[in-house]
Order: C-alpha cells, then structure tokens, then sequence
C-alpha cells in the first residue's frame, strides 16, 4: 500500500489514489472500518463488514460513506436514533443510498443522530450523545452530529446527512467541516424516515467544497417514486473559481446584526471572513429580509405540525417497539409511544397535534404557511440585488454537553439563521472561516433554487481563501 | 300527530376498478392470501412516499362529467389523521376543501362533491360476532389497504327510503355504463352510508342529523333509513331531542345502535398532503375523460323516447342497463318493420316478469327471438296470450318462436283466413240470446260470443278479428 493514512485523503483525493492504483477500494473500506469500530464519540449506531468491489468505471470508485440513521437500509437498522425503532431493519434501501451505492460509494456504517432528526446537538439520541471531535465535553451539533463527527474526526470520508431547519449545516459548523442542503426536491426522500415532509432534505457533509460537489453530483435527480422531486438542471461541476469579482454577498441586517445574540467571537470570523471575500472581489452590503425574524416561530408551527401526522404510524401495530403491558388498542397505541419516544419527540408532536387541531389550524399553521410565503419572497427579492445572502451559520460555536438541554427554547434559537433557507426550499452552504475560543466556526452561503454550481465555485474560492486548518480535529490513525 | 318529511344525503364509497392501489404499484387484489399485496408505501412503513394512480383520476373526471360536476382545474390531497390498527401511516390520504369535482345533478339528487382516497385495510375479528365487541383478538389483512375509492356526497335532497333505493340503482346503473367500478355491494365495491334527518312538513330548517353505517345492500339500506325514520320519529313525538351520532345498523335484527356520539367524533386535524403535489387538470385529461364517456342513462333514456317508446319503458330500460342491451340487440337483430313500442313493452312486462333481477341476456331467450315473437304478434299470426306461452317455453328450452308456435299448434285464426267463419257462425248459432242482444245494439253480449270461440279455438283466434266477423254477419 502506498499511501500511509487512507484516511487522511479527502474523498476526491482517494478517487484519484483508487483510480491510480495506489490504494485498493478494499484497503480503503478496511481502514475506515477500522476507525469507525474504533470511534470513541459514539458517532456510529452500525459499522458494516467489507462490502462489494465496486464497478469498474463507478463514479465514487469506492469511497465509502457513512449514512445518517434514518436513511433506510436493507436489512440493516435504521432507526432514525429512536428507542421505538430500535432494531428495525426494513425491507427496501432510500433510493438516494442505492444511488450512491451504483455510483461507487458503499454503505461504511449508520451514523448517530438526534431522534427523528429532532434537535440541534444529537442530545436527543436513544442511543447516547455524540461528543465534537475538537472538545469532547461538547456536542457536535444536530440533527445530523455523528455524520458530522465522524467526517470531522476522520473516521468517514464523507457522509449523508439531512437537514430540515439546519440539521446539515449546524453540526458543519460547529465540528469544522462542510455542510451543503440542496434546493429542496433535487435529492429524492424515498426511503428516508420523514421529520418534516416539506423541509426535509438529504445532503452531503464532507471536508471540503470539491468532495461536497462530487457527492451532491451523484445525489440529485428526479425519482419517480418521490412525488415531490425534481430534476436538476444539468451536472454538478466541480468548483474552481479562485476569486469572487463580481459577487454581490448580501448581509441581512436581521440575522447578524442586532436582535439575534450572536457570540463575539463567531461576529469576529464572520467579519472577518467578509473582509476576505472583498478581498478576493466580491461586493459586501447589508440586505433585508423583513420577515425572516418570525422564520423560527413559523417553523416550530409547521415542522411539529408535519411530524405529529409522520409520527403517526409508529403504533406498536406492523413494527417498531410494542409496549409489554397487556390493555386494549388505545392503552397499547398510548404506552408504546410515551414509552418509546423521547421527550422532544413528545413535546414536537403535541406542539403540531395542537396546531392542527379544529379551531387552532388558521390561527397557527395556516398563519404560519403564510408567513413561509414571505420568507421565500423576502429571498426572491433579495436575490434580484445579490447573487448570494450570507450570515454565520449558528449563534455559538459548540456548546457544552447539558448546556442547553434544560431549556427547549434556547435548543431552537441554533437554528436562528438556518431555518429561513429551509422554509424558503433555497440551496445553503456551510464552510469553516474560522476559530472562535479554539472551536470552528461557520460562514453560510444561500442561493437561489437550482444555483449550486455557482454557490458551490464561491465557496470554493473562499474556502482556498480562509485555509482552515482542521486537524484540531483529526483523532490520530 | 305531526307529519314529519325525512331529509336525507347519501354518502357512496365506489372502489375504482384499476390495476393497482391509489398511491403504490400494487394490483388489487380480490381475494388472496392476506397480506400478499402489499409494499412499503401501502404498509406505510417509514419512508415511504405515496405517487398518484393517473387512472385513478381519470375514472373520477368521469364520474364527475357523469354527474354534470364541476371539474376542478387544481385540486389537491388532505392527510386526514387518526389511529386504527386499520390505517397504516396513521392517516388516510383524502381530499378536503379541494376536491377533484364539485357540484352536479343525477336524476333528481344534487351532487355535492366526488373526490378520490385509499382505502383501509381489512380487519378481522376473532368472535362470535365478527365484530369486535366480544373479540378476543383481532387481525389486519393488508391486501385491500390503499384501493382506490371515488367518495361520492349528495346534498340531503332524498325524501324517501325507496326514493333512496331508487337513486342509487340509478347511480350504480351509471358507474357501471362508465366501466369505472364493479359497484357490487356483496363484494365491496359499492358502500353506502346515510345521514338522516326529519322535520315537520312544510319546514324548511333541517332537524339534527344522524349518520347511519353498516348497510350492505340496497334492500337493508331501505330498511335501515325507514328504521331510523322512524326512530326518529318516535323521539320526537315522545318529546325527545335527536342527538348528533353515529349509528350502526343491524341487518338481521333491524336494530339501531350507537356507534359515536359527537363528543367521541374525531377531530381529524386535516393537512394539505406534504409528499403530493397538486393534480392539474389539463386539456388532454379532459379529453380522454370525455372521450371515454359512454352513452349514460338519462341520454339513453331520451333516446329510447325518441324512438317512440312510453317513458315508463324508457326509464327502465335506460335505468337498467342489462335490460336497455338486451333490448337493443333485439330491435337490432328484428325486421326493419318492427315497432319498438310493443319489443319496449314485452321486455320491461313479460321478460322482465319471467327472468327477475338476473341479466336476460344470461337467459335462455335470444334477442332475436324475441324480437321476432313480437314480430309474430305484431303481423296476427299468433295471439297475445299464445305468445305468452311461446315466451314461457323460450325461457325454459330457448329456440325459435316459429318453430314452437307451430309445433304446439298455436299458431292465430282469423285475419284473413276462412278458417273462423265457421266457427263464429256456429258460436252465434250457440249463443241465440247473445247475438239477439248484439243486433239490438249491446255489444257488451259480444263477449259471450268471444269467449266460445276462445273455447272452440284454444285462444287461437284474434279477438278483433271475431268481433269483425260478428259485426259483418249480424250487420251491426
């Protein structure tokens, strides 16, 4: 073998090795193996035996993936980090995995995550939290953090994550790596298990902005069996820009001003990372979206709203945990899900049961869909004046285990800025900028619907700009 | 005692005669082993995602041109959640405030709405019963969860329980000419429920309705609204109030129970359908709809008048589609000279009399033979009541109407022939008083002369024809 650390390369840097012949997919597959079953911060649920060779001209050549949880894989468990799915293994593989698969890219294991894709620190897991590469008394970030942290950590390539209010782009930031969401029905949902139907989206979480592209380039495409997908015009080209002439960056006052407690020390990276990016030619003002303030409120009406009919079928009847205690149909329907879901499960179901709810549904959900109406125009006019609308992706940067998990609200307030994207179905992006309190940082990039090529060239540049330096996170091979 | 009127809606389920369920690939199934038609999608298991059958709706823009609805340009699907070990994703994907089709008339019941939904699976009860009261266990067969249903709603314009059964022959009538279902309720495919209601008469404010399940064939639901009708009633005179529930009825003892009262109904917390998009109709779904119409029974009841049969006869014709077939392919296979009043009557009176409800066209009597017994009666060549007896020996032995008339030697006398003259003069030479009475102008003593002659010629002879020869030989 002659490359010392397989796991050292980024994915795009293995293709090439695989393709060269320096490296056989099996040594790859054996090496990250090798590290996921040695994982220590409990990023995987499942790591997978040697898989098949891949064909001869696929795509990926063989670079393994690490899957989020609630991907479904066949015959292998995906339990969408829940207690009430607990060992289920279902019968067909989420057509976005099959997919990467016949391009090359085969399972490497299941990775944790908060349950049903609830939650911005992977707190809420069944199977315990994961803990951030670069400080393990802290959490990687949700709903996506093993994905996160196993790609920060070196034990995956990259991974699939998804993300329905910032689950791809939060834990991007806060474990230093690249997080992409895409134009909502680029990727299909077949087969993943459903949060949020209109929000959610599966997305690549790499090291970096090429291997981003690559993965996205063999995820989208219209799936006949998603009835909300749609095709993406073209390819995904591989990012090359190095500068940024030409650029409108547009700075909404209401998610990075005042108004939103953003710490310093991310507001400095922030800044800072502004600074570079007219540096490298791209023209940096303020811009407004009047109703993204009320993004988050709309999105904890409609996210529990949708959740609270998805969750439905986790009864006990055809799958799934069933509660021992004998009763009749109402006693086992109530006793296996307080038993099996955890407390935010709960508290989002109640939340969007309540909201639908005869008498409550105008003042809450359909008020609230409204609302998402406007968020999605305030981007389309915004768009009109800027190519791309930047903010930091979250608030803090990673915050301690148990810090936030006494109050649900301050959990929400991660997801201050990403949120609006989500409801607006537009294409985002996080890259690392910086170190805050020796913890990485995140700058977002949003788009309008179908422009990941041209967000991904100017994360791209900026991303060869900054430089960042990851290996605070590395766990040595 | 007041007069009360009964107000009634009915609401139809029709199963959609596809080839595979409403939002999965799967083919319907009748009647295999359980829980071999199914698939991620119709099991609901996580992450699987619903995709619209396209003839689906093209079987319900039918409907909806079959009622005269209004087709609506975009519509779209509704979550309707609540738990049954029944509903496998915990909601039923329906439409709510945007249905497919709005508004319409059949015969003389206003349409309301017609949307599309799945259907539940099917639940078994271990019991005595069969139901589950008194069940130890249950158990669910997937097969029929996610059918295709077209959910019919009238407006509440029915005022009898035989006005009710006379509907909804119509209706099943019409969906079957549109080829769109089976519409048989032994084997599901037709399910009626109705709301009823009752207020004195001449009111027009509706009293408090009540919703009424359970009712598998039209005979029970005739019996199942006159019941509640009357148990209405009954509350009302006694100075009771109706509560607002739902009723099951029980087909072998006629009894009423309750099986929700409104503080149980659901509140279903609807949803437009996150994993659907909305369906558009476009010019080219219209066309196919359209083009798929066949001919429905108020446009073949019309014409069958315009053919210049009584509209007594076209109704039932038009109304019965196997009868108004039957009919045709014998006017068709007759003479040109053949009146199609009389083929309208002898079909709707004497078959229909000899073969029931069962289709004619299973029976022994070809159309053409019938057509042609007609024909036979039309030219006098053998008597109606003779003719009777050749359609009695068709419907047992079938063959041709000829061949028996002759062979039985019923063959008609008179209209030409000698052979009644004699005959006559010998039943006036019999019956002296009669044909005294008859000279003297009563030609009600005729029938004496008639009914000898019956007697002497075995029915044979054409009344007309005697009382003719009468009037000649006696000069009146």
């Amino acid at each position: 073998m002659s490359v010392a650390d397989p796991t050292a390369l980024t994915a795009a840097g293995a293709v090439a090795a695989l393709r060269r012949g320096d490296l056989s997919a099996g040594e790859l597959f054996d090496a990250y193996r090798a590290a996921a079953n040695s994982d220590e911060l409990n990023a995987y649920l499942w790591v997978a035996d040697a898989p098949a060779a891949p064909a001869p001209n696929a795509p990926l050549a063989g670079v393994p993936i690490a899957v989020k949880d609630l991907f479904c894989t066949e015959g292998i468990p995906s339990q969408a980090g829940s207690k009430i799915l607990e060992g289920y293994r279902p019968p067909y593989t989420a057509s976005v995995v099959a997919r990467l698969a016949e391009a090359g890219a085969p399972l490497l294991g299941k990775t944790n995550q908060d349950e049903f894709a609830m939650g911005s620190s992977n707190e809420n897991s069944a199977f315990g939290p994961v803990l951030n590469p670069w400080d393990r008394t802290r959490v990687p970030g949700g709903s996506s953090g093993g994905s996160a942290a196993a790609v920060a950590a070196g034990s995956a390539p990259w991974a699939l994550g998804t993300d329905t209010g910032g689950s791809i782009r939060q834990p991007a930031a806060l474990c230093g790596i690249v997080g992409l969401k895409p134009t909502y029905g680029t990727v299909s949902r077949y087969g993943m298990i459903a949060f949020a139907s209109s929000l959610d989206q599966a997305g690549p979480l790499t090291r970096d902005v090429t291997d981003a592209a690559l993965l996205l380039g063999q995820m989208v495409g219209h799936d006949h069996r998603d009835s909300t997908s749609v095709g993406f015009p073209g390819q995904v080209d591989t990012p090359s820009a190095r500068r940024l002439d030409g650029i409108r960056l547009g700075v909404p006052e209401e998610l990075s001003g005042e108004g939103i407690a953003i710490d310093p020390g991310v507001l400095a990276s922030f800044e800072a990372t502004l600074k570079l990016a007219e540096q490298l030619g791209a023209s940096v003002q303020t811009c407004r979206l009047p109703h993204a303030p009320h993004a988050l409120s709309a999105y904890y009406v409609l996210a529990p709203a949708e959740a609270s009919s998805n969750l439905a079928r986790y009864d006990g009847v055809r799958y799934g945990a069933r509660s021992e205690h004998e009763g009749d149909l109402v006693e086992m329907y109530t006793r296996t899900r307080s038993e099996s879901f955890g407390s935010e499960v709960k508290r989002r179901i109640m939340l969007g049961t309540y909201s639908l709810s005869s008498g409550y549904y105008d003042a809450y959900y359909g008020r609230a869909q409204r609302v998402r109406t406007k968020i999605a125009e305030d981007f389309h006019a915004a768009f009109a004046d800027f190519d791309f609308v930047v903010t930091p992706t979250s608030p803090t940067v990673a915050f301690e285990l148990g810090a936030k998990t006494a109050d649900p609200l301050s959990m929400y307030l991660n997801d201050y800025c990403t949120v609006p994207m989500s409801l607006a179905g537009i294409p985002a992006i996080s890259i690392p900028c910086g170190l805050s309190d020796d913890l990485p940082v995140g700058f977002q990039l949003a788009g309008p619907a179908f422009s990941e090529n041209a967000m991904l060239d100017a994360a791209f540049a900026l991303e060869q700009a900054i430089a960042f330096d990851a290996s605070g996170a590395r766990t040595s091979a | 005692m007041t007069e009360y009127e009964p107000v009634i809606g009915l609401e139809i389920h029709v199963q959609l005669a596809t080839q595979t369920k409403m939002f999965c690939g799967c083919a319907l199934s009748f009647g295999e082993q359980p829980n071999t038609r199914t698939c991620p999608v119709c099991l609901g298991l996580p992450g699987a995602l619903p995709l619209p059958n396209e003839r689906a709706i093209h079987f319900g823009l039918m409907i909806g041109l079959a009622v005269d609805s209004e087709l609506a340009p975009r519509s779209i699907f509704h979550r309707k959640n609540y738990f049954y070990p029944d509903l496998p994703k915990g909601y039923q994907i329906s439409q709510y405030d945007e249905p497919l089709c709005r508004g319409g008339r059949l015969g003389d019941v206003r349409i309301h709405r017609v949307h599309l939904e799945d259907d539940a699976a099917k639940l078994v009860h271990a019991g005595s019963s069969g139901r589950i009261h008194g069940s130890q266990s249950s158990v669910v067969d997937f097969n029929r969860g996610g059918t295709p249903l077209a959910e019919i709603v009238t407006e509440p314009d029915v005022r009898s329980a035989a006005q009710a059964r006379e509907w909804l022959t119509l209706l099943r009538t019409t969906l079957r000419q549109l080829g769109v279902s089976d519409v048989n309720m032994e084997e599901g495919s037709l399910r009626c429920d109705a709301n009823i209601s009752i207020r004195p008469v001449g009111e027009s404010a509706l009293g408090t309705k009540t919703e009424l399940k359970n009712m598998n064939s039209f005979r029970f639901i005739e019996r199942g609204i006159n019941a509640e009708v009357a148990r209405q009633e009954g509350l009302l005179e006694a100075g009771d109030i109706v509560t607002q529930e739902t009723l099951h009825f029980d087909p072998r003892t006629e009894s009423i129970t309750s099986m929700r009262s409104k503080e149980e109904a659901h509140d279903y917390r609807y949803l437009p359908e996150p994993d659907l998009v909305p369906v558009a109709i476009t010019t080219r779904m219209l066309d196919d709809a359209r083009d798929a119409m066949p001919e429905l029974p108020a446009a073949r009841e019309e014409r069958l008048e315009g053919l210049g049969i009584a509209a007594a006869n076209a109704r039932q014709l038009a109304w019965r589609s196997e009868l108004g077939d039957y009919f045709e392919a014998a006017l068709e296979a007759g003479d040109a000279s053949l009146d199609p009043q009389p083929l309208a009557n002898w079909v709707c009176n004497e078959l229909v009399a000899r073969v029931g409800e069962e289709d004619p066209a299973a029976s022994r009597v070809a159309p053409e033979a019938l057509a042609k017994l007609v024909g036979l009666v039309d030219a006098k060549d053998v008597t109606v009541s003779n003719a009777k007896v050749v359609l009695d020996r068709l419907v047992a032995d079938g063959g041709d109407p000829a061949a028996i008339v002759e062979a039985e030697g019923l063959g008609a006398l008179g209209g030409g022939d000698d052979a009644l003259d004699p005959i006559v003069e010998a039943a006036l030479a019999a019956n002296a008083d009669a044909a005294e009475k008859i000279r003297a102008g009563n030609m009600k003593a005729i029938g004496a002369i008639i009914g000898h002659v019956m007697r002497e010629t075995k029915g044979r002879a054409d009344g007309g024809e005697v009382t003719r020869i009468v009037r000649e030989k006696l000069g009146v």
